[in-house]
């Protein structure tokens, strides 16, 4: 049995009195993609940032290519490529200029330097970009060179700080099918951060879910939906709301949780979505509702995210403003 | 030393693809030299000066004669006639004129007797420079008018026999070190403070730090960047300033080995003293809000625009730490007096220990981790 590309033990990273990363343990193997998941502010850049020795540990160890990331911080960043959320190419530069001095802080000679940089222009599809100003290329390019960036040196562990934040969809895929061929070509490790469910579904082979600093659940995205009590989601709309819903909902047969959405739309976790939905018509038909929509889905990562931390993940990306208007003089209360 | 020298290649060429730092750099300067340097400095001409004369004696008609001399010569002021001292008193009151001249009552008269004849000068002396300048040509009139028409064959009083070492200095070569200094000053303000720090916030380094680049590499990389930034500025505005100021050193090969050696330690100095003041600042705003307030304590203590020996004695010793100061004393060594390299060692050596020892202090704080 070969040893983990990465070992995380009971680490842990404090800021004074606040616990960014609550003792967490993991392990990645070799050419895997590992999907680190979670709301921002969960410690996932954190855990990275740790592993990629840019801060330091407060507790536990962490073993990354077989060297410890506290001792041997230098023979660590010689094996991984990291990419951080931020697009920290130089605009003025060409692409080309970009991956030639991040190869010549790896110390890679020249020889080997040319040859590794047509390489991963290749591998990212940018070999007829390489003598354009990275200013002139798009969000999507930009992004594809920096993860041109940090294969340049040829690592064998590579670290992807939320590689597609800010990207279109088209743009978002396009990352994905390369981050796979990079792996199955270079049999590359990977281990990314993300927010997205479908990132971290379609791409990763195991997920840890991280929630406020500690890991929540563990597994490949299979395993962390059947971990999950019910089949499938049933999201149904009701075209008003009334207090009742959430009790009569729960109480129809293979229903395991209920959760209010908004304004009369529920998603309903259940053994069998079949057998919902038609209870779903029954009641409305009896109580002389109106359904407005009706929906039967597998469970989704969401679903996970929402059974192990009781909150949805986008509920923590986007925060609606709370805005009230001052009451104008002579308004009716 | 490839890391070292990667960093050095990145910084330059960003620096090359954009003009903008050299450009702001050097204008900054340029154009204080031009407007400064003929703003300040220059001779006062065209002053009004009335003239009221209640003696119109042959010696009152000698004194105007004077004047009108003045008027058409030197071009320092021109008299208006007035007939009443209180209205001409009134006007330099109100600005309508600068100066009044009052020949008195018996004036003449007192002149031939020996009989400690005066003239009156109301001048508006909330304008030093003007009524300096009034007073000066007025008093080299008095003088003329009483020294004697045959002289005595043996001097019977000390005389001053003044030599002037340089040819006449004006106000733009008096000020041409300053703007070198301030040349540099910018380059590295912006070229190492600013553009460090937006690097940090931007992310740049924490690519850096994700690589086996060490510590030093990483210092010095970053260091000698913003330096060759600050030398190439210094070299630039020494020539384009020299040629403006009108001042032939540049052209001595000898002269350029000492400018050349005076603006490396400069900017050796500048820029590990802006690396020790920026090494733990991580907020993009604190340069920028940073450059007044030191280019106000750096520069104005330097001697660069009143000489150091008219300072109180805290400002003195401001002036005694502060590496403007030597680099324009170095500057003005050379450019103005050709003092060779002896007239500058001390500047040198200050500026080079002054360079190296606030990187020696930055460089431990400098942090390897984010």
């Amino acid at each position: 049995m070969t040893a983990p590309a990465i070992e995380v033990v009971h680490i842990v990273k404090r800021y004074g009195d606040f616990e960014a990363v609550k003792d967490v343990s993991f392990s990645v193997a070799e050419g895997e993609i590992f999907g680190l998941l979670g709301p921002n502010g969960a410690g996932k850049s954190t855990l990275i940032r740790m592993m990629t020795t840019l801060i330091p540990l407060t507790a536990g160890k962490a073993i990354v290519a077989g060297h410890d990331v506290a001792k041997e911080a230098d023979a660590v960043r010689h094996m991984i490529g990291v990419i951080p959320q931020a697009l920290t190419s130089d605009p003025d530069l060409t692409v080309e200029e970009n991956l030639s001095i991040y190869a010549k802080l790896y110390s890679v000679p020249k020889a080997e330097r040319i040859q590794n940089i047509a390489e991963v222009l290749e591998a990212v599809d940018l070999s007829k970009w390489r003598g354009a100003q990275v200013k002139t290329l798009s969000g999507g390019m930009r992004r594809r060179v920096e993860i041109a960036r940090g294969l340049v040196h040829n690592p064998r562990i590579f670290f992807l700080d939320e590689p597609t934040t800010g990207l279109d969809p088209v743009s978002r895929i396009a990352v994905w099918e390369m981050l796979s061929n990079l792996r199955a070509k270079r049999n590359l490790t990977i281990l990314i951060t993300t927010h997205y469910m479908d990132e971290a579904d379609k791409l990763c082979d195991r997920i840890a879910i991280v929630d406020h600093g500690k890991l929540v659940a563990l597994g490949t995205p299979l395993e962390l939906k059947h971990s999950v009590p019910g089949a499938n989601v049933v999201e149904v709309h009701f075209d008003r709301e009334t207090p009742e819903w959430q009790d009569r909902l729960e109480g129809l047969e293979g229903v395991t949780s209920v959760q209010a959405e908004s304004e009369g739309f529920y998603r309903v976790l259940t053994s069998s979505g079949s057998k919902t939905t038609m209870q779903l018509v029954e009641l409305a038909a009896s109580l002389g509702e109106t359904l407005t929509s009706l929906s039967v889905q597998n469970t989704t990562l969401d679903d996970v995210f929402v059974h192990y931390t009781g909150r949805q993940l986008r509920d923590e990306q986007v925060k609606p403003p709370v805005f009230t208007l001052p009451p104008r003089p002579g308004m009716q209360p | 030393m490839i890391r070292m020298f990667a960093i050095v290649e990145r910084e330059m060429r960003k620096f090359f693809r954009s003009p903008m730092l050299m450009i702001m750099s050097l204008m900054m300067p340029i154009l204080q030299l031009i407007i400064m340097g003929n703003a300040f400095g220059g001779k006062i001409v065209g002053e009004k000066v009335a003239v009221v004369d209640y003696d119109h004696g042959p010696q009152a008609v000698r004194l105007r004669e004077a004047f009108d001399s003045i008027a058409v010569n030197i071009k320092t002021f021109t008299t208006v006639e007035y007939t009443d001292e209180v209205q001409a008193r009134e006007d330099v009151r109100t600005g309508k004129i600068n100066a009044a001249v009052i020949i008195p009552k018996q004036y003449s008269r007192r002149v031939y007797a020996q009989d400690a004849p005066v003239i009156g000068l109301v001048v508006d002396d909330s304008d030093q420079f003007s009524s300096g300048s009034i007073e000066a040509e007025m008093q080299s009139v008095v003088t003329a008018l009483t020294t004697p028409v045959i002289q005595p064959r043996m001097a019977n009083q000390i005389a001053l026999e003044i030599v002037e070492l340089y040819p006449y200095v004006n106000y733009l070569k008096y000020l041409l070190p300053a703007c070198c200094a301030m040349a540099m000053y910018i380059s590295v303000m912006i070229g190492g403070g600013m553009l460090y720090i937006d690097d940090k916030a931007r992310g740049v380094h924490e690519g850096y730090l994700v690589t086996p680049i060490t510590k030093l590499e990483l210092v010095f990389g970053i260091n000698t960047a913003a330096a060759i930034k600050a030398v190439l500025s210094g070299i630039c505005l020494t020539v384009i300033g020299s040629l403006i100021a009108g001042l032939g050193v540049v052209f001595h090969p000898m002269a350029d080995l000492e400018l050349l050696a005076m603006i490396i330690v400069t900017a050796i100095a500048f820029n590990g003293m802006m690396f020790l003041l920026m090494v733990r600042v991580d907020d993009p705003l604190t340069p920028r809000a940073m450059f007044g307030v030191l280019n106000l304590l750096l520069f104005y203590p330097s001697g660069a625009m009143y000489p150091i020996a008219a300072f109180p004695p805290w400002l003195r010793a401001l002036s005694v730490i502060d590496p403007f100061t030597y680099c324009v004393d170095g500057f003005k060594s050379i450019l103005l007096k050709d003092g060779g390299f002896v007239s500058i060692q001390y500047d040198l050596l200050f500026l080079f220990v002054f360079g190296i020892g606030t990187l020696l202090i930055a460089t431990p704080l400098f942090k390897r981790t984010l």
